[in-house]
């Protein structure tokens, strides 16, 4: 782990990362620690705006060579957009996870519910406790 | 060294840890109900020789009946090079390889399959195979519920031109993961599904309906209007065909008016049997199931491409695999992987052979054949041809009283009449399915509807004896 992990970020155990919005709602991505562990992306598959999704709930499926990986929702809420850039450029996965790799929106249920993410420093914790 | 993988102290070790004391133990959840007594009247081991005479005597006593079933499994020439090739040691395997790495050869088998499968439904991609043809459409069933997105619908449209078994098999597979399928019922002139049968459920949200060309009864449906109308609803299409009609009847991809918005099945799956595999009391066979290149990641199975290597010579490889069971465990898409590559490899060997123009021939000759059939059957008194719709190579003939006699003496004379539909279809009354493919001669023909004849009718056999 060489890059710094963004410090305005909350994270998950399963290495998806929530990103707070001007308007309340969530952005939600996954961690270069995961895309750099899927390797090259071919395909993502993403939720329709307008589902509600649940805490902890699959939401959307990422597709390598030789795997594909369930993303769970970190939140409660209705999807309101999904990165449509992904159908035909899933790489940007790869490329710029913390930006234009963006997998979703969400519109929150419950503005405590991202109570149980983990923080910058609690995430890279987590990941130096699994390297070893 | 020993070839048996466990001792008895493997065992005991094994038993000791998970705290059983035997191994019957770990098939307690089996009602005792269920479980079967011993197979009293099978020896407990014959050397070869014993089991090699056994054996040949038993399958004497099948004899070489003249066979007019059909009915989903069909009795067609397999050239003698066919399973000559497709036993060669290079092809001679069960399994559709897992390993991205395995043999070129075969992997060249399955892309060629695949792109013959796809020249023939007129579809985009193919997957490997599939177990049998109604294990296939269990497997579309599932494909449509994941592929439609504008319908949250797991009911499906069923007509009842749909061969039975496969909707037993759908029911079975399908029903268990909370697909429902609705029947739809045919026309009683015409044997086949008219879309003001349809019409009833417009509106209603289904994620599919399927469609069998030739239906079960042999009769062809009008696959324009049923696409049209399933579309105009937001339903997908599965197609159950006969690959083998397809040499000759317009590809389920083409299916649909040219003016509608979107044109051809959605899914097709079918028996691959007609293509060179052998009757061999039921199997085994092999499903195939293609469809559109938007709904792939939805389709069960795996995919064989062709692509360069590093130094840009041609190769082939896996393609897709990842929403397999090896990979996504419970969250694959199926649990059917496929271990029928020695029938796909031999019909992938038949259509080499025949080619477009060698399969029409098979497909004609046998329509043909059927024709025949039909009309020296119906010129008998007593049998009538039951539906007016037009048919590929097989048809339901009506007799004025019950068939089961009728099909157990003409078995006594060798001649396999047909397929009692009673059990399936009560309300046609005293019925048969039968066919004729281009393996039967003129004279086949004339025996069996002499034999009919003279069983239906005494006073005739009376006469020509006087």
């Amino acid at each position: 782990m060489s890059d710094k992990l963004p410090d305005d970020l909350h994270y998950t155990k399963s290495h998806e990362w929530v990103r707070t919005l001007p308007d309340g709602g969530v952005e939600i991505g996954i961690t270069d620690h995961a895309q750099q562990a899927l390797g090259d992306l071919v395909f993502v598959e993403l939720p329709e705006p307008g589902r509600r999704v649940a805490p902890g709930e699959s939401c959307a499926v990422v597709e390598s060579v030789k795997a594909a990986s369930d993303i769970y929702s970190p939140v409660g809420g209705v999807v309101i957009a999904s990165n449509a850039a992904l159908a035909t450029t899933p790489e940007l996965l790869n490329q710029a996870p913390y930006g234009a790799g963006w997998l979703m929106r969400i519109a929150l249920d419950d503005q405590g519910a991202r109570q149980g993410l983990l923080d910058a420093d609690g995430y890279a914790a987590l990941l130096a406790e699994e390297q070893n | 060294m020993s070839f048996i993988p466990h001792t008895n102290e493997d065992v005991a070790e094994m038993l000791s840890v998970i705290g059983a004391s035997r191994v019957d133990e770990l098939f307690d959840e089996i009602p005792s109900t269920l479980v079967a007594a011993a197979l009293q009247r099978v020896p407990p081991a014959l050397s070869e020789m014993e089991i090699g005479r056994l054996m040949s005597e038993r399958a004497s006593l099948d004899g070489r009946p003249l066979c007019f079933l059909g009915a989903g499994a069909y009795e067609h020439h397999i050239p003698a090079p066919v399973w000559a090739i497709a036993t060669r040691g290079e092809f001679y395997s069960a399994y559709t390889p897992y390993q991205a790495e395995a043999s070129q050869g075969t992997l060249q088998v399955i892309y060629e399959y695949q792109s013959m499968m796809c020249a023939l439904t007129g579809m985009e991609v193919s997957n490997a195979s599939l177990y049998d043809g109604a294990s296939a459409l269990a497997e579309a069933c599932l494909t449509a519920v994941r592929a439609n997105r504008a319908s949250t619908s797991r009911r499906i449209l069923v007509p009842r031109t749909i061969n039975p078994t496969y909707r037993q098999v759908a029911q079975t597979i399908a029903g268990n993961q909370n697909v429902v399928l609705e029947s739809v019922d045919f026309d009683r002139s015409q044997g086949r599904t008219l879309v003001d049968a349809l019409l009833p459920h417009a509106g209603s949200d289904y994620a599919a309906v399927v469609v069998q060309q030739p239906n079960y009864f042999g009769v062809l449906e009008e696959v324009d209007a049923l696409v049209d109308w399933a579309h105009a609803n937001d339903m997908l299409v599965i197609a159950v065909v006969n690959p083998l009609s397809l040499a000759v009847l317009k590809p389920p991809g083409e299916w649909g008016t040219p003016a509608a918005a979107k044109r051809g099945a959605d899914i097709v799956c079918g028996e691959g049997q007609p293509l060179g595999v052998p009757l061999s009391s039921g199997g085994p066979y092999f499903g195939f199931m293609t469809t559109r290149m938007q709904y792939v990641r939805q389709m069960p199975g795996r995919i064989v491409g062709r692509t360069v290597d590093a130094d840009g010579r041609e190769g082939f490889t896996l393609t897709l695999q990842a929403r397999e069971q090896h990979i996504r465990r419970s969250k694959a898409n199926s649990n059917i992987c496929t271990n029928q590559g020695l029938t796909v490899t031999a019909a992938t060997i038949y259509l080499s052979l025949l080619g477009a123009e060698g399969l029409a021939r098979v497909a004609e000759a046998s329509m043909a054949r059927t024709r025949e059939l039909v009309t020296a059957l119906t010129a008998v008194r007593g049998v009538h041809a039951v539906f007016t719709g037009e048919g590929f190579h097989e048809a339901v003939l009506g007799f004025d009283r019950p068939v089961a006699p009728l099909l157990a003496a003409l078995a006594q004379r060798g001649i396999q009449g047909g397929v009692d539909l009673s059990e399936h279809f009560p309300e046609l009354g005293p019925c048969l399915l039968v066919c004729a493919t281009e393996t039967k001669t003129s004279d086949d023909i004339a025996r069996y509807a002499q034999a009919v004849d003279e069983l239906q009718n005494p006073a005739a056999l009376a006469r020509g004896a006087a």
